[in-house]
């Protein structure tokens, strides 16, 4: 018997439908055959455990962990929120790892063929666990545009890439978070997948001048809000 | 009530933050879940991850979790974590080491869980790895009984006939004739 508490389902009406044909890369990695329905069982229910071990504090400042012989390039950013279920209870000690383009809209990676520089002294990865009250902060660097090659002159908009673990392996969510007032965002493919206007504003941090450190640096508010226990079902 | 944050592409770029091999970011899982420490049998499980043209898809993040060789699925304080990281390389090819999961009655035939991500793909999606050497618990198996039989075959990772410790077989179709048996959980 599992103690475990069912989950409700993934909500399809946030999250972006499979094949979005404005993003070309969907055309032939979108399923097409119909998800198999799946009782929730242990196997679902249950999810990785990742303590300290997986976590040092520096990991959580991107503008401070790959460090050479200077220091990171661009606007320091402080992106922070809260990670909470759909009834807003805060997830514990849970993972989240971020990574992003650098000041320029430039991925450390070998593939990223954007002819913008890279930057010694940043990495553009990092991690944090949540606090008691699902409270996570990492002090980066604004990232870049950059564009690709979906379509003439396609860029996407500056985001952070953000890794989620829950509790329940189930829970598990990818996703991307973008700044307020970019223009990029009415062009973007991948952000206008999510057909809901509303739901795509969950993907929206918002400028908050709490955060924001004197002298220091800009902050931004990205609450994330992964699927919850299934509300009691209503006797008819 | 809130609402669900929606889910993004994992992108193609992911790699220096989520499998970092090298100088500086330490990875929070591997390919690597076991060794022979690690009680129960070592196997190995090798796939490719295949597009709707049959191309290997060559920046995909498959991750894996699973129970002890004992059934149980791990806690925090076991050496065996029971969760996996892999990338394709470049011909779309992943591998896992790591120990056989044990059954458990409420659990069904044992399989390992996992959740594919790539650019192109906006959702990840949850498929699940069986063993074609047990083939009298998958025949029980409420999961696997009730997938249409013409696709359950994509559920089954096939063990190689090799000397050395178990290799099974698991190719991931995300589009296609033969795809992959996808989950709505």
């Amino acid at each position: 018997m599992t103690s475990k508490r069912i989950l409700g389902p993934r909500d399809w009406s946030s999250h972006p439908r499979q094949a979005h044909p404005d993003y070309k890369s969907t055309l032939l990695r979108s399923q097409r055959k119909p998800l198999v329905p799946l009782p929730q069982s242990l196997s679902e229910l249950t999810g990785p455990v990742f303590g300290h071990f997986a976590v040092t504090s520096e990991d959580a400042d991107l503008t401070r962990n790959a460090v050479r012989d200077g220091e990171a390039i661009g606007e320091r950013i402080i992106v922070a929120g809260r990670l909470v279920d759909e009834a807003g209870r805060a997830i514990p000690n849970a993972l989240i790892e971020v990574w992003q383009a650098n000041a320029a809209g430039r991925y450390v990676h070998s593939q990223d063929q954007h002819e913008a520089p890279l930057d010694p002294n940043f990495l553009g990865a990092g991690r944090a666990l949540t606090d008691s009250a699902g409270r996570y902060r990492f002090t980066t660097i604004r990232p870049g545009a950059y564009p690709w090659r979906n379509h003439p002159n396609a860029w996407r908009p500056a985001h952070i890439h953000f890794s989620v673990f829950g509790t329940a392996f189930i829970q598990r969510l990818v996703t991307q978070m973008y700044f307020p007032g970019d223009p990029l965002l009415a062009l973007d493919p991948i952000f206008n997948a999510t057909a809901d206007a509303a739901a795509r504003q969950r993907l929206v941090a918002g400028y908050s001048t709490e955060l924001t450190e004197p002298e220091w640096a800009l902050g931004f508010e990205f609450d994330i809000v992964l699927r919850g226990p299934r509300a009691t079902p209503l006797e008819s | 009530m809130s609402s669900q944050t929606p889910s993004q592409t994992v992108g193609p770029f992911f790699s220096h933050a989520l499998t970092p091999s090298g100088d500086g970011h330490a990875p929070i899982a591997g390919r690597q879940l076991a060794d022979e420490r690690t009680p129960g049998t070592l196997i190995r499980i090798e796939g490719r991850v295949l597009d709707g043209a049959g191309h290997p898809v060559t920046d995909a993040l498959v991750e894996i979790w699973q129970a002890r060789h004992d059934g149980a699925y791990p806690e925090g304080s076991d050496a065996f974590r029971g969760f996996g990281r892999a990338s394709t390389d470049a011909g779309g090819r992943f591998w896992f080491q790591t120990v056989k999961p044990g059954a458990l009655p409420e659990n069904g035939a044992p399989h390992v869980n996992a959740a594919v991500f790539a650019r192109g793909m906006l959702n990840h999606a949850f498929t699940r790895i069986y063993f074609s050497d047990e083939q009298a618990e998958n025949s029980r198996d409420p999961i696997l009984t009730s997938v249409d039989p013409t696709r359950r075959k994509s559920l089954v990772a096939s063990l190689r006939d090799l000397v050395g410790p178990p290799v099974y077989e698991f190719e991931i179709c995300l589009q296609g004739a033969h795809e992959t048996v996808f989950f709505d959980v």
